[in-house]
């Protein structure tokens, strides 16, 4: 089961924190696949954003190389998929197992203004950072101002 | 030797609390033990080793990481779903741990933290003679 950690301080989240304790407390023993399907659907969390020049998609992978990511671009989409492995040998017991695993994939619909052959991702301590450039026509202009001669 | 060694001691639905200096977040751990071993994976994303402070006192382990701010505080998102701060793990730890053995490492984003055995709770095998 694939889980991250949601920003509480919003509304949204917090619904959806208390609606997931609800939903495991209710289904806690029987459906454990069930949560752990809708939950992967979410992962990984993004935080984006932007600034003049670009759009910023974050997101947190730990355990994650580049190997185990692929970062899918295309005209309006973004893709970020992978794997992580579990880190099971023989011979070991778990008291605890809440690092999910297993494979995960989340779309992000981009705006069509950005020029996505120009995407640039980087991965730092298991923090993904994919960084779109806006197209120059979107891009703000600075407008010259002419004073007109009386 | 597969009984439950580590308990949590803090309340399970607070992933993020409010400090004095920022957000507090509970990292994800996978806990396992081995016969030479406990290991302790925790999910940091975001910190580096300095920042990292491993505390084990009178069979309490404490696990905290410094986050630093990726985006300005006043940062405005289209999309957050989720929140930077420090991350703080305490477990109650009732093994006993030869402490002078401790190791960890932090690599993408994970801590991992082995804590090896005393001689003496490590499992021994017993010979058994047969007596003619």
């Amino acid at each position: 089961m694939l889980t991250s950690r949601y920003n509480e301080a919003l509304p949204i989240n917090r619904l959806r924190g208390a609606m997931h304790r609800l939903f495991e407390e209710v289904l806690e023993d029987s459906a454990s696949s069930h949560s752990g399907h809708s939950q992967a659907a979410t992962f990984p969390a993004l935080n984006v954003w932007e600034d003049t020049s670009s759009v910023f998609v974050e997101a947190e992978l730990p355990g994650l190389t580049l190997e185990d990511i692929e970062v899918l671009v295309t005209a309006d989409e973004l893709t970020v998929k992978g794997n992580r492995q579990g880190v099971m040998s023989e011979k070991q017991v778990y008291h605890r197992q809440e690092r999910g695993t297993g494979a995960f994939s989340r779309t992000l619909r981009l705006p069509l203004s950005l020029s996505t052959d120009k995407v640039s991702a980087t991965l730092r301590d298991g923090v993904l950072l994919v960084t779109i450039p806006k197209a120059e026509d979107v891009r703000p202009r600075k407008v010259e101002v002419k004073t007109l001669p009386a | 030797m597969t009984t439950t060694t580590i308990e949590k001691t803090e309340s399970q639905v607070t992933p993020a609390e409010a400090t004095w200096d920022g957000l507090l977040f509970r990292p994800n751990v996978d806990i396992l033990e081995n016969e030479e071993e406990l290991t302790v994976l925790a999910d940091m994303p975001g910190t580096c080793s300095e920042d990292i402070d491993i505390q084990l006192e009178n069979g309490t382990l404490t696990l905290y990481a410094k986050v630093r701010g990726r985006q300005s505080a006043s940062q405005r998102y289209a999309l957050n779903e989720y929140g930077i701060g420090d991350f703080q793990r305490t477990f109650r730890i009732s093994q006993t741990i030869d402490t002078k053995k401790i190791s960890a490492e932090y690599r993408n984003g994970v801590l991992t933290l082995h804590l090896p055995k005393t001689e003496q709770a490590k499992p021994r095998k017993i010979g058994v003679k047969a007596v003619k």
